[in-house]
């Protein structure tokens, strides 16, 4: 059994974004205004749905051409992502599903509610998934998702982002995240972005260039390591 | 100055984007497309898998529908939201724990699922905890996923005794509860407003 069994150290909010951002504009109707109950961690927390089991397809992890008929490929800049997952101890997250969504290399998503003026690419869907090895290595191919518009009552651009669903090896190790990219003028001026009030925290969101494991007229490589919630030191040691 | 040849910066590989001590990685919002995501079949991106991934395994039988709608602040339903649910099997045991997961229509906003009544838990210390099912909302807006539970009337003789539902203000206690209706249940969820429903930091 992958399931951890044992408790999950507390969620540290000061490095969270915060619910309440009224810059970002959709969290004035959602954010919660009593105070979070606290509880024990049970049984329910410290398990986790487990996917390491799971026969993925050939291409889910490349979504250069998952959506494209055989021989063809998406329109952008070819990209592959890579990186480990780690819980807070340091040790890797082995057999974790990530899947991944995104828009197309001109900032658009094929989903009914997007209406952005850039085009569909119809070698393009969106979203690949992939599992991490036994020394929590991912790594998938896709093309660089382009910067959009979106209605946030102002002159509004999210940077080119990449959307992350993790599953750990316990449900409070649940995340969704957003990866970008470095050197992007628009992360520091993001709202999304900036609802994180911690620098630092926001580095570690920032993927990097690697050219060593960019392919020569091929493709560039960006790493991007991730972190889950770690086990609560003291039942560790109290195992 | 970087004194580096030009082999070595043509072939360099990247620091890790990781600061140590190392730390849960920030979340940010699922947004409003989630569904391309999790869900793509849903929205009609097809072909890239050939099923959405619902459940972590097949239910032989799932006598119990829970449905209902999520509201935010001024009671305006949420037609985007992605809600997970993960609970013990009908004899509480979390080895064949089951993990559902589906959207709020895109027109309605309605949710729902059919599964098993999950069992009472028995903890390590000796407490039982009421049944109940675990609910992770993602969704535009919501910065970082929140977590709430299920409960159902039936078992009010254990929720009483619940040492969870103790640490519940008891004027609040009824927002996790579903309400029977139609054979079934139904659950609304209240993000925020005079209903607001519970939601847990475990
Ligand atoms: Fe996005």
């Amino acid at each position: 059994m992958e399931n951890s069994n044992q408790s999950i150290s507390k969620r540290n909010y000061a490095t969270q974004p915060k619910a309440n951002y009224p810059d970002y504009r959709s969290t004035v109707l959602r954010h919660q205004k009593h105070e979070l109950v606290v509880l024990p961690q049970s049984i329910a927390d410290m398990t986790s749905p487990v996917f390491g089991h799971m026969s993925l397809g050939d291409k889910d992890h490349d979504l250069i051409i998952n959506y494209a008929p055989t021989g063809k490929s998406a329109i952008g800049e070819r990209i592959s992502v890579f990186g480990k997952v780690l819980d807070e101890s340091g040790r890797p997250v082995s057999n974790a599903l990530i899947e991944v969504w995104q828009a197309n290399a001109g900032g658009r998503y094929r989903h009914k509610n997007d209406s952005y003026l850039a085009p569909l690419d119809p070698n393009f869907g969106g979203c690949g998934r992939c599992l991490t090895d036994s020394d929590g290595n991912y790594s998938f191919r896709t093309i660089k998702p382009g910067p959009y518009p979106w209605p946030n009552g102002g002159n509004d651009w999210r940077p080119a982002h990449i959307h992350f669903s993790i599953f750990g090896q316990a449900f409070a190790q649940r995340l969704i995240t957003q990866m970008y990219f470095e050197g992007d003028p628009h992360v520091e001026i993001c709202p999304i972005v900036q609802s994180i009030g911690d620098a630092r925290a926001i580095e570690q969101l920032v993927a990097r260039l690697d050219m060593a494991q960019s392919v020569p007229m091929d493709l560039r490589a960006y790493r991007f390591d991730i972190v889950l919630r770690g086990p609560n030191a003291t039942m560790f040691e109290n195992n | 100055m970087d004194m580096d040849s030009l082999d070595i910066r043509r072939t360099r590989p990247a620091k890790s984007n990781l600061i140590t001590p190392l730390r849960e990685t920030a979340s940010q919002t699922a947004g409003p497309y989630v569904h391309i995501g999790c869900l793509p079949n849903s929205v009609g991106v097809k072909g890239i898998y050939s099923n959405d991934l619902i459940s972590n395994r097949l239910l032989a039988d799932a006598p119990i529908t829970i449905s209902g709608k999520v509201f935010e602040g001024e009671g305006i339903v949420c037609r985007d939201m992605m809600l997970e649910f993960w609970q013990a099997d009908e004899r509480g045991s979390y080895d064949n724990g089951i993990w559902q997961r589906t959207s709020t229509n895109l027109e309605t906003g309605l949710f729902s699922i059919k599964t098993q009544m999950p069992g009472k838990i028995s903890t390590a210390e000796g407490c039982v905890l009421a049944p109940f099912i675990s609910v992770w909302i993602t969704a535009r807006g919501l910065n970082l996923g929140i977590l709430t539970r299920i409960y159902f009337p039936e078992h009010e003789n254990v929720i009483t005794q619940d040492p969870h539902m103790a640490l519940v203000p008891e004027s609040r206690r009824s927002t996790l509860l579903a309400q029977p209706l139609d054979g079934g249940y139904r659950f609304d969820i209240h993000l925020q407003g005079a209903a607001e429903t519970v939601f847990f930091d475990v």
